[in-house]
Order: structure tokens, then C-alpha cells, then sequence
């Protein structure tokens, strides 16, 4: 039985009460803008609370089992309190690789034994989980990870290096991706994938601090750690399919993640909005002509991604380059990011060179922070530049 | 969510068919040998194949059924314009499928019986709107006297050499209106044909002075200044959807060049100076297409609301700008041949600087768009 129109509206305006009511104030320290940028433990407890709170409250993992600690109903009641998350920009939910990344794969491929020991406590956020993917010299390209597992009776040992682990400091967990078989013809066929607990002897982290002067990631290394053989995620081999397989999680609840918003919002329309009394030549800022041309540039980009999304569920308009449009998704849109964050501090006149922590700061520095921030999307999970060639390799068919 | 405003994009089944035909029909038909024969004629277009598209119904495929039409509305041309603007096939059908919407948008039911079953059937229309080379002057220069004489010159009508019928944008007692005026009311030596930059297309001066208008053919009242503003979009919006199409064979020419082309013993297309500008092409186009299925979603018979202004703006906004880049990039890219005639990708380049003149320029339409969404 699905849901009524009714039955979905009334849980929308249930949701949003409650959000209204039980958003938490303003704590007076700053808080994380994205779930990379949980720096300190005051951050770590203000968010654990928020996230605790609104899964007691039923508004989180719905869609997942409630054995598992879910609610156990439809994905749309997920993406309905998502939604509301996002339109009423209360903070995030921070335990992002759990519920988006960890969660949806054991909920789909793991033992009812792992599902039992982890998804409940990814929910109500007392078990933090990072991921290792990224190594120093293996940024882009994460089928070269070099970082070894060695199967040692009921143990693999490890040693090597992660690099840019989301809150590796705290994280009770990781999913992480190492090499078996160093020997296999293709590179690819040589890793496997793990849910390998943190908390183990050889197992080091040390923060980053990133441009922003923040922290929220470590470089994590691993000295001859052992960790439980029954850490395996499905085969030895199989690793580079399953961390393919959680990159589907990204398309929220209806795809399996437990939903919650990883980011504060930051549209076009907030970047205007932030430009409330500024002024340009003694008039408000967006009389500005030269101005009003950039904005409208601004709101086509963004525009533009949305309607993309539109066409691509239209099989007719979408048969000359098939895969043009979910390829270039990411490029598309964190570009679209990265340069309307940094327009919204150009906008602001004097006030756009001052930084979190002046009071004159326009929001606290919020979007000078934000810009800055930008770079981890057009960086991370593959720079735009290996985005790009992906698209003219897989796409147009250009040569490598 | 208000500034993003509407993102509605749906494609009928009868849109689905006609893109279709349409894009099997123009690549059979109008191969880049056929478009190249026709650079230097006089008309610019081969009469057998406007006939073929006439049976097929495209030229009154957004005219109402009453009217000989298929009723299915403007935004059902898109696919076929679009297909058009790919196989770079330049025919009459722009000019007079506009004729047709500025007639069906601000006559009266005499006048659209009269006459629109003629464009229906394939007789081909235009309309004469630029007193100026400047798309945004609201003016109107061209007189239509109290004795139903016209005074003055139209300039840059498209298709003005083959049309039977002008819908001409006159001032009458001071007040915007409309003549339709025959072309074997047009005195000797009234068309001065312009020498275009893109030479798949045709346009000329058109003197009008000394021409008397029927009286049946004269259109007036409040619907005028309404549909003249309408046309212009959906003009834009047309022109936005051929740009798109030619955008995208460019894009086609020059990964072609660039996965056959070698230097340096390598094939040009692995290196990133080129791939990375080509996929940004991809994009671009990525983004013009989603904004004339956008804007073909908006529109309908009736008179345009403010989500669809924007759209058909948006859409002319994107798609010049798209056809401007990969033009000219699809130049660069193909080294010292691109410099030549013999080269397609001056073809693209030179539509290019056509589309974005036609029905007001990029700047043109983000200013207007600036006061449709800041105020």
C-alpha cells in the first residue's frame, strides 16, 4: 500500500513543526557548513545530540528495517523530512558516511549479523564512520590504492596510508579500500573492501588543517593493525564493485541511504539574499547592472542542472550522448558551486575580504567560508579535471 | 525556490514522433553536400525538399486544425527546428511558421481562416519587424498612411526573396499594427537582398513605400503590441532550438577530427587542451537542449506568461552563447584546415553570429531577464 497525497502532506507538516520546534539555537561557536568540516568536540557533541534527536523522533533511516532501528515505511516519508531539513535549513546530520555510504550497502549486501552490530548505531550516531579511499599518491586515481591487507588466520593485518578521512579522529568505523592481491593483472581486481573497526592497536590519525584554517579530516596510517578476517565486505577481489556500488547510495532514501541533509543550503537565491543592504555606488547592489548580468548568469547555472535532471529521465532527448548528463553531474554541478560561492564574496564590497571571526562579516563569514570549502567537491571523489576526462574518454569516445 | 521558478520539461508522444522523422528525414535529405550546393543560389534552399517537408505536415504543424494545421502548437516545432538547425537545412520554415503564430495570435477569425490555410499548405510567409538594427527599440518606423499606403524599408527580412506573404509591423494612427501585404504588391526593385554571413540563410531589405494594403488585411487593436512581443519570443525560442541543433553537429565535427587528426604521432583528441574545452562544448549543449524542451514545454496558443518569457529568454540566452563557443572553438581546433572554406566548421561559426542577431543578442535577453528575476 503507498501512501496517499494526503497521508504524505500531513507528514510534511508534522515534520516541519517539529523541526521548528526542535531545531537547537545558535550554540555561539561556529558549526560545521558540511559533514568534512566537523573540526572539534564541541562541534562533534552538538551535532551527535541534533542527530540522536531526530532519530528518536522517527525522522531518520525510515525507510530502513526497524529491527535495524528504522521505521521501516516508505522511502518517499524520507525524502519528504529531507526536504524539510533542507527548506528549513535546520543543521546537518553529520554522520554522513554511515548513513549515506556504510549503512546502505550493509542494509543491502551485508550478514543480518552486520546489520545487527552496525546500522542501529549508525542511526542514532553513537558509532562515527570515516572512509578510507583516498591515499597520498593515489588521489584521482583510487583503483591504484596500494594500502595492503594480508590475511593472517582470522586476521588481516594492515599497513599503509589514507589520506583526507572525514572525521577519522572520531570515527569508531571506517569502510575502508586495500589491496589483497598485489599481483592481479588488472588493478582493479586486487582490492577488497572492509568495515574495519578504528580502535585498533596500529592504527593511527592525525588531523589536517585545512585552507579554511579548520580541521575535519585526518591522514590516517596503519602500521601492521589487525583487524577481525570477518571484516570483509562480500569477497577478497571484489572491492572496486562494491565501493562502485556505494556511489549509487548518493541519489538519497529512494536509492537506500538513511537520508538527512549532509549540507547546509546554499542556492542562488541564499547568495542573493545574503546581499541584503549591500551597496554598490551609493544604490543597492543589484542595481547595479554589470551585477544584475552576473546574477542572471548565476541563476541560468543553476537553472540549468535542474532542468538536466528534468531531461535526463526523458529517453528521447537524451539519445546523443547517452550518460552525457549523469556523467557530468558532478562537474556540472559543483563548478556551478565553486563559482557562484566565490561570486557571493566578490558581491559584497569592503565586507567580502573580511573572515570568520570579525564581527562586521558578512553571516560570520559564512560564504567566504563556504567558497573556500568549495574546492573539497571539485577536488574530492575526482577533480574536475579527471572528471572532464572521463566525460571526453567514456562519453565523446576521445582517445586517452 | 522562487528564483528558479518553474523547472517543468515534458516531451509528448507527438513531439517524440516528430523528432523522430524529423531528425532521420534531415540527415537523409540534407547531407553537408546538399547544403553546400546551395551557398551561392539564389533562393538558398532546394524547393523539391520544401515541398517534401510540406507533405509532411511541418508547416502547419503549430497551426490550429480549423486552419489546415495539426493543432499541435508551437512548441511541437521544436524537435523539427531543431533537427533542421543539426543538418544545418535552411528553409523558409522558421519565417513562415512565425508568420503564422504572429497571424494566429493577433487576427481576427476572418483574417486567420482567410489566410492561414495558405502557410498550412506550404506557401511561404515571413514577417517584416526591423525598422533598425536594434532588437530592442520598441518603435515602430514604418508608416501605413490614412489612405492604407506604406512608407518605408523593413530591414534584414528573412526569406524575403521566396515569401508570398509579409506580415509587416506597422505604425497605423499612431498605434502598433499589422499589414499583410502579397508579394505581387511589392513595386520593382523594392527587395535589396543583404549579403549574410551565414550563407545557408537568405534576408533582404524590403522597401514597402507606394504599397496599398487591402483593407481586410490590415490588423489592429489591443492583440497586436501583445502577439508582436509573443512572436519575438517564440522567435527566440525557435532560433535557440536550430542554434542548439547546429551546436550539437558541431560538437559531432570536431570529435571527429579530434579522434582521426594526428601530431606529434599522437591523435589530437588525447590531449587535455582540447578534450577539456570539448567537453564543455558537451555541456553547453547539455544545457541549451534542456532549456528549449523547457521553453517548448511553456508555451501554447494562448499569450505567454512570465515562466515562459523566461524560458524562451533562457533558452536564446544558452544556445547563442553555446553555438558561439563550440563554433569558434571548432575552428581553432581544426589547426590550419579550420582556416579554409573547404572546412565545415566555418559553416557553424558563421550560423552562429546569424542566431545570435536573430530576435535580440545574448545581452539583449539577460537584461531582460535580470528585471523579470531581481525586480
Amino acid at each position: 500500500m503507498s501512501a496517499s497525497e494526503q497521508e504524505l502532506n500531513e507528514f510534511r507538516v508534522e515534520v516541519a513543526a517539529w523541526m521548528k520546534d526542535n531545531s537547537p539555537a545558535d550554540p555561539g561557536f561556529l558549526l560545521p557548513q558540511t559533514f568534512m568540516e566537523v573540526g572539534d568536540e564541541r562541534q562533534l557533541d552538538f551535532l551527535r545530540n541534533w542527530q540522536h534527536k531526530i532519530w528518536s523522533a522517527g525522522y531518520l533511516g525510515m525507510a530502513w528495517p526497524k529491527e535495524y532501528g528504522g521505521c521501516g515505511v516508505e522511502p518517499i516519508y524520507q525524502s519528504i523530512a529531507d526536504k524539510e531539513m533542507r527548506r528549513l535549513a535546520v543543521p546537518i546530520c553529520f554522520n554522513v558516511i554511515g548513513l549515506g555510504w556504510a549503512g546502505p550497502l550493509i542494509n543491502d549486501i551485508g550478514s543480518e549479523e552486520q546489520k545487527a552490530k552496525y546500522l542501529k548505531g549508525i542511526l542514532n550516531a553513537e558509532d562515527v564512520w570515516c572512509q578510507g579511499f583516498s591515499e597520498p599518491d593515489h588521489g584521482s586515481d583510487l583503483g591504484n590504492a596500494q594500502t595492503r591487507a594480508v590475511r593472517d588466520g582470522d586476521e588481516y593485518v594492515l599497513n599503509g596510508q589514507k589520506i583526507w578521512t572525514t572525521m577519522g579522529n572520531f570515527a569508531k568505523y571506517m569502510i575502508l579500500l586495500a589491496r589483497t592481491n598485489p599481483d592481479s593483472p588488472r588493478k582493479y581486481d586486487g582490492l577488497s573492501f572492509f568495515l574495519s573497526p578504528m580502535h585498533v592497536s596500529g592504527i593511527d590519525t592525525r588531523p589536517i588543517r585545512k585552507l579554511t584554517g579548520e580541521f575535519g579530516f585526518t591522514e590516517t596510517f596503519f602500521t601492521d593493525a589487525r583487524i577481525p578476517a570477518d571484516s570483509i565486505m562480500g569477497e577478497e577481489g571484489q572491492g572496486w564493485k562494491i565501493a562502485m556500488k556505494t556511489l549509487q547510495y548518493e541519489r538519497g532514501a529512494e536509492a537506500g541511504a538513511a537520508g538527512g541533509q549532509s549540507m547546509v543550503r546554499m542556492t542562488v537565491e541564499d547568495m542573493i539574499s545574503q546581499l541584503d543592504g549591500v551597496r554598490r555606488d551609493g544604490a543597492p547592489v543589484l542595481e547595479d547592472p554589470v551585477v544584475r548580468d552576473q546574477v542572471v548568469e548565476a541563476i541560468m547555472e543553476e537553472k540549468a542542472l535542474f532542468l538536466g535532471d528534468r531531461r535526463a529521465r526523458i529517453g528521447h532527448l537524451t539519445t546523443d550522448y547517452p550518460g552525457s548528463l549523469p556523467l557530468s553531474h558532478k562537474l556540472r554541478g559543483t563548478e556551478m558551486t565553486r563559482r557562484m560561492r566565490q561570486l557571493a564574496i566578490n558581491l559584497q564590497g569592503a565586507e567580502g575580504a573580511l573572515y570568520v571571526g570579525d564581527d562586521d562579516a558578512r553571516q560570520g563569514g559564512f560564504w567566504q567560508r563556504a567558497y573556500l570549502n568549495s574546492f573539497s567537491a571539485t577536488i574530492g571523489g575526482g577533480t574536475s579535471q579527471v572528471q572532464a576526462n572521463i566525460i571526453a574518454e567514456h562519453v565523446l569516445g576521445l582517445p586517452k | 525556490m522562487s528564483l528558479i521558478g518553474n523547472t517543468t520539461l515534458t516531451f509528448s508522444e507527438e513531439q517524440a514522433m516528430l523528432l523522430d522523422v524529423a531528425r532521420e528525414f534531415c540527415r537523409d535529405k540534407s547531407p553537408m553536400t546538399a547544403v553546400r550546393a546551395q551557398l551561392d543560389s539564389d533562393r538558398g534552399f532546394d524547393q523539391a525538399l520544401w515541398d517534401k517537408m510540406v507533405s509532411l505536415g511541418w508547416a502547419g504543424i503549430s497551426l490550429p486544425e480549423s486552419c489546415g494545421g495539426s493543432g499541435l502548437g508551437v512548441g511541437a516545432l521544436v524537435p523539427v527546428i531543431e533537427s533542421m538547425g543539426r543538418a544545418m537545412l535552411g528553409t523558409p520554415l522558421i519565417s513562415s511558421a512565425l508568420a503564422g503564430q504572429l497571424l494566429l495570435r493577433a487576427g481576427d477569425a476572418q483574417q486567420t481562416e482567410r489566410l492561414l490555410p495558405n502557410i498550412a499548405a506550404g506557401v511561404p510567409a515571413t514577417l517584416a519587424l526591423l525598422d533598425n538594427g536594434d532588437w530592442g527599440d520598441n518603435g515602430i518606423g514604418l508608416i501605413l498612411d490614412d489612405k492604407r499606403v506604406l512608407r518605408g524599408v523593413k530591414k534584414c527580412v528573412p526569406d524575403a526573396s521566396v515569401a508570398d506573404l509579409f506580415v509587416v509591423s506597422v505604425s497605423f494612427e499612431g498605434r502598433a499594427a499589422l499589414a499583410v501585404v502579397r508579394a505581387d504588391q511589392l513595386v520593382a526593385g523594392a527587395l535589396g537582398p543583404n549579403a549574410l554571413i551565414d550563407q545557408t540563410k537568405r534576408a533582404a531589405n524590403v522597401d514597402f513605400s507606394g504599397v496599398t494594403v487591402d483593407e481586410e488585411n490590415i490588423i489592429v487593436g489591443p492583440d497586436v503590441a501583445i502577439a508582436l512581443r509573443d512572436v519575438r519570443l517564440l522567435g527566440a525560442l525557435l532560433v535557440a532550438a536550430e542554434a542548439t541543433g547546429s551546436a550539437a553537429a558541431c560538437l559531432d565535427t570536431i570529435v571527429d577530427y579530434l579522434k582521426t587528426r594526428k601530431q606529434f604521432g599522437k591523435l589530437i583528441g588525447s590531449y587535455q587542451a582540447l578534450k577539456h574545452p570539448t567537453v564543455e562544448i558537451l555541456t553547453a549543449t547539455d544545457s541549451a537542449r534542456s532549456f528549449i524542451y523547457h521553453a517548448a514545454t511553456m508555451v501554447d496558443d494562448d499569450v505567454l506568461d512570465t515562466d515562459a518569457e523566461i524560458a524562451c529568454r533562457m533558452a536564446k540566452v544558452q544556445a547563442c552563447q553555446t553555438l558561439l563557443y563550440a563554433g569558434d572553438r571548432g575552428i581553432q581546433f581544426h589547426g590550419g584546415m579550420g582556416f579554409t572554406y573547404e572546412c565545415d566548421a566555418q559553416l557553424y561559426i558563421r550560423r552562429a553570429q546569424w542566431s545570435q542577431q536573430q530576435f535580440g543578442d545574448v545581452q539583449h535577453h539577460r537584461k531582460r531577464l535580470a528585471a523579470l528575476l531581481l525586480g
